[in-house]
């Protein structure tokens, strides 16, 4: 069974992000299982959301606490929460930043991959300039960097998951996808 | 009347993640209560209940888990709408308002006939066990799936039974399976049908193992937890005398992991009897404040 958590903010987009991960494994024939967890529903608190994937039904109904994967929608979480928390040695790190995957600290330790989807989603229009939409763009950089799901399936599951600006969305993925930096530490290159 | 309730936890103090207490302070108000494990689940029971609570004229109360059902996002099989019409016919009330035959209706009911609706309601309920068994049996003949008023799983032999209900139940498969795997003789029992009581399946049920172990996830302040006490009663009733345990864990959205259960069945495994009434997995001493 795979599991990858998504980290992020209320409002940015986390939830939506786990149910069009979900739905992209599903197209390509596994069983599929999404939730968030989260408080009373507060913009800009911090939101996580579990993704499970599996050849055979799901039958677990608990949090995830050794995801696989992770995927983290705003960088400044890294500085209040330990998002690593239980993370597979081989994990993906995916983060929507600027930066390079080398300046974060768990660069040393983890597999990071970097994308700017807050500056694709402003090109894309999706959401406003002062709160981008990122989950699609960050999904296109999930396939890119695990390889574990293919990008048209992330496209197609976004473009019926998200009734508006589907060719935005569509393009957002497919940026983020060619965009993605990848770091190794094993390898200690990208 | 179908009613789909989310369980969620009540004050105090008050919180929106998954807790039984609140169907549970509606065991008797005269509805029937089914327990759901997964969204097909929830799906199917809707048109079980319906076909159910037309038949009874009493609601169908059916409970989905706050968050592990209701906010999760997984795969449900729907079916054509004619497959489910030819499942559920419409449905032809017995009473109802028509302005060729007036007529009123009243809730207050006086003393000479409010025991005889009392005791309809008792009776009619009663036969909600026969009549869901049957709402099950006809589903699975349609659409080929079936969930009994109550599941055994992997019961075979087993010397310990563990008696969950709603999504607590599929994390328990998950344990069950790696403890086979060890071993040991443990067994699920999923409660689904909780109103009407199915006494008489709960004691076949139970009756060859040694010990049970129930997890409720939800607490009857003062008596444990609620379906703890109700399996005890029916087992004493049929003059069965079996330890049960009873854990309380999972109230207000506290998360039940594999582990949780792996303690509950290892606590279990290494006593002949409860010496408490009720076991609180998982509470953080450090927490507790002490009354006078």
């Amino acid at each position: 069974m795979l599991e990858i958590r998504i980290h992020g903010r209320g409002g940015q987009g986390a939830v939506v992000a786990s149910k069009v991960l979900a739905a992209a494994f599903f197209k390509e024939g596994h069983y599929v299982q999404a939730f968030p967890v989260f408080g009373v529903e507060r913009r800009g608190a911090p939101v996580a959301a579990f993704v499970r994937v599996d050849q055979n039904p799901v039958r677990l109904r608990c949090n995830v606490y050794e995801p696989h994967h992770l995927i983290v929608l705003d960088p400044a979480l890294t500085e209040t929460i330990d998002i690593t928390e239980g993370l597979r040695e081989s994990g993906w790190i995916l983060l929507n930043t600027h930066r390079t995957p080398e300046e974060f600290g768990f660069a040393r330790n983890f597999k990071v991959a970097s994308v700017d989807a807050f500056a694709i989603a402003i090109r894309h229009h999706l959401g406003s300039r002062s709160t981008p939409i990122v989950n699609t763009a960050i999904l296109g950089a999930f396939a890119r960097c695990t390889g574990l799901v293919n990008l048209d399936s992330v496209v197609n599951a976004t473009v019926e998951a998200v009734p508006f600006n589907a060719e935005g969305n569509r393009q957002a993925a497919i940026d983020a996808y060619e965009q993605t930096i990848m770091y190794d530490p094993e390898l200690q290159t990208r | 009347m179908v009613l789909a309730n989310i369980n969620r936890a009540v004050g105090p103090p008050w919180n929106v993640w998954s807790d039984q207490n609140d169907s549970l302070s509606q065991r008797d108000v005269g509805m029937l209560q089914v327990y759901c494990e997964s969204n097909q689940e929830v799906f199917d029971t809707v048109l079980h209940s319906f076909w159910v609570s037309e038949q009874l004229m009493l609601p169908t109360m059916l409970v989905l888990d706050a968050f592990y059902l209701s906010h999760t996002c997984e795969i449900v099989e729907v079916m054509e709408p004619d497959e489910a019409r030819a499942y559920l016919p419409p449905y032809e009330p017995k009473h109802f308002l028509s302005p060729d035959h007036p007529t009123a209706f009243g809730n207050l009911t006086a003393p000479d006939s409010y025991y005889e609706l009392r005791y309809q309601i008792d009776r009619d309920l009663r036969r909600g066990i026969e009549l869901m068994r049957q709402a099950d049996q006809r589903f699975e003949e349609v659409f080929g799936r079936s969930y009994g008023i109550i599941e055994e799983y992997r019961t075979e032999d087993a010397d310990l039974l563990v008696v969950t209900s709603g999504t607590i139940t599929g994390t328990a498969r998950v344990v069950i399976d790696e403890c086979r795997d060890a071993g040991k003789r443990v067994g699920l029992v999923k409660m689904r049908l909780f109103r009407p009581f199915p006494a008489d399946d709960v004691c076949r049920i139970l009756r060859p193992a040694k010990k049970v172990a129930v997890i409720d996830r939800n607490i009857g302040f003062s008596i444990g937890g609620i379906f703890a006490q109700e399996i005890r009663a029916a087992l004493f009733s049929a003059g069965i005398h079996l330890p049960v345990f009873g854990f309380i864990a999972g109230i207000g959205g506290r998360d039940v992991t594999p582990d949780t259960i792996h303690e509950i069945v290892d606590q279990t495994e290494h006593m002949d009897a409860p010496d408490q009434e009720v076991y609180w997995i998982g509470v953080k001493h450090e927490q507790l404040h002490h009354t006078r």
